[in-house]
């Protein structure tokens, strides 16, 4: 990945954090918001597939682990970010042609990313989550992920694909 | 890094060094418990982000108002009538109460005269929250240790306790919020004076409740009692006296042999926006501090 990519995709990447914790705070539905680094991450697995997206994955993790209002061990969220970024980066073939399957995996995603999240979070006992908790919040994230995912997942996988490297169209 | 093509399997390598990398941090983190080797990134991270985040709340502020701009009439009217009757209420309930009231002030300039506890406050706007995706209910707020905000300072609204600072950095600082699972706040009941132990659920919103653990097994709290601070060592990290919330319902469980007591915050932890944070009377800060002095004065001149 050269400079420039990685640049764009970090500025993207704190963007997204930024807008996560600072202004989706207004529109969260019981504390959710919707989790627009793990959409940046599935757009760059759909779009460059698997290893690309778990580096970023990486990158976006520890910057919500780091920013601000996190308290949480460092390191939670780039866990379950890269497992996302890897696991939709695997299934882009199947995922990167039509909008449904789109959305479908960024549920998947949303679901995965949270509960790896989650369970790392119990076998840590770092906030000790009940797990009625998690089983609470984990369907509102779903859905509050798939609801933005036609407005965020479009222009950031179209920003990928112009930095994409040339390369023969599947 | 190779562009990956469409054909064979992509290589696990990234994977298990990402994998690697993500469990290297969360045991550095995790293990070392209280002064962690990442609380200087964290800290340098905050200096970047919270700025950023201080601009992007406010620019989207004006914004957050606008659904109150779309009111109906009749709801205005509900709102009126609503008001007037508490209005009326409370000038009754104050009719009945001006002697009570002489007697407090009374007693108010002598605490003030004696231990001259006015709190200092600094003023502070939430520009943060955290995801409930982390579990974890803490906020950002845009005062940092440029305006004297220092780790376990106690935090309020006009309402009550919001929580306890945890981190500052220069021009941010993050605070744990009341119903935090993680946050114990001891508390003492405002009838009985008995004294106990709250603990956050870790929902916000209209379902926020926390949980009340009583010292004294024996002592019953009552429904509608209400419960301030209990205060910590030199006010660190809670001063003593900031209201907490109401008892909403009692439960008692022979098999632990205590009582059990909901509470219910006077803090909305889902619409919080300008906070004060208690902090030394002497703290230089880069903005005003609002002194509780004020009205000490006039109580003891009286």
């Amino acid at each position: 990945m050269s400079l420039v990519r990685a640049l764009v995709a970090t500025l993207v990447l704190v963007v997204a954090v930024v807008l996560q914790v600072a202004v989706f705070s207004v529109m969260s539905f019981d504390g959710v918001v919707p989790n627009l680094a793990l959409l940046v991450v599935v757009a760059a697995a759909l779009v460059r597939g698997p290893e690309i997206a778990a580096v970023l994955g990486f990158c976006g993790g520890l910057a919500i682990d780091l920013a601000p209002p996190a308290d949480h061990v460092a390191g939670r969220w780039a866990l379950s970010l890269v497992v996302v970024g890897y696991l939709a980066g695997r299934v882009r073939h199947d995922a990167g042609t039509s909008a449904v399957a789109a959305l479908l995996t960024v549920g998947a995603s949303s679901f995965v990313g949270t509960s790896v999240f989650a369970l790392s979070g119990m076998l840590l006992h770092d906030p000790a989550i009940p797990v009625a908790e998690a089983l609470r919040v984990i369907p509102v994230a779903v859905a509050y992920d798939v609801l933005v995912t036609p407005f965020v997942l479009p222009p950031v996988m179209r920003l990928f694909r112009r930095l994409k490297p040339h390369e023969v169209a599947y | 890094m190779r562009p990956s093509t469409p054909g064979p399997r992509p290589s696990r390598a990234v994977l298990v060094l990402l994998l690697v990398a993500c469990f290297a941090v969360i045991t550095v983190d995790a293990r070392s418990g209280d002064s962690s080797p990442l609380d200087p990134v964290r800290s340098a991270v905050g200096d970047v982000f919270g700025p950023a985040e201080n601009t992007a709340a406010t620019a989207v502020r004006p914004f957050a108002d606008v659904p109150d701009h779309f009111r109906t009439t009749d709801g205005l009217r509900r709102d009126v009538a609503r008001l007037q009757a508490q209005n009326s209420r409370l000038r009754s309930q104050l009719a009945g109460v001006a002697l009570d009231r002489n007697r407090a002030a009374e007693l108010d300039g002598l605490l003030a005269r004696s231990s001259s506890t006015g709190y200092a406050l600094v003023p502070a706007r939430v520009v943060a929250m955290g995801p409930a995706q982390s579990f974890s209910r803490t906020v950002t707020i845009d005062a940092g240790t440029t305006s004297g905000v220092r780790p376990d300072l106690t935090v309020l609204n006009n309402d009550g306790l919001v929580g306890r600072v945890l981190r500052a950095d220069r021009s941010t600082a993050t605070v744990l919020l009341l119903v935090d699972p993680e946050s114990v706040v001891g508390g003492r009941l405002g009838s009985s004076m008995e004294v106990g132990f709250l603990r956050g659920r870790g929902d916000v919103g209209g379902r926020a409740r926390l949980d009340l653990d009583l010292v004294d097994a024996s002592a019953t709290p009552t429904k509608g009692d209400s419960l301030v601070t209990w205060g910590s060592r030199n006010g660190r990290p809670y001063v003593p006296g900031i209201p907490i919330g109401r008892v909403g319902a009692v439960y008692s469980s022979p098999r632990e042999q205590s009582t059990r007591a909901v509470i219910t915050p006077y803090v909305d932890f889902s619409a919080l926006d300008l906070v004060g944070v208690v902090v030394d009377k002497k703290t230089r800060s880069d903005r005003t501090v609002i002194k509780a002095d004020a009205s000490t004065t006039s109580g003891g001149g009286r």
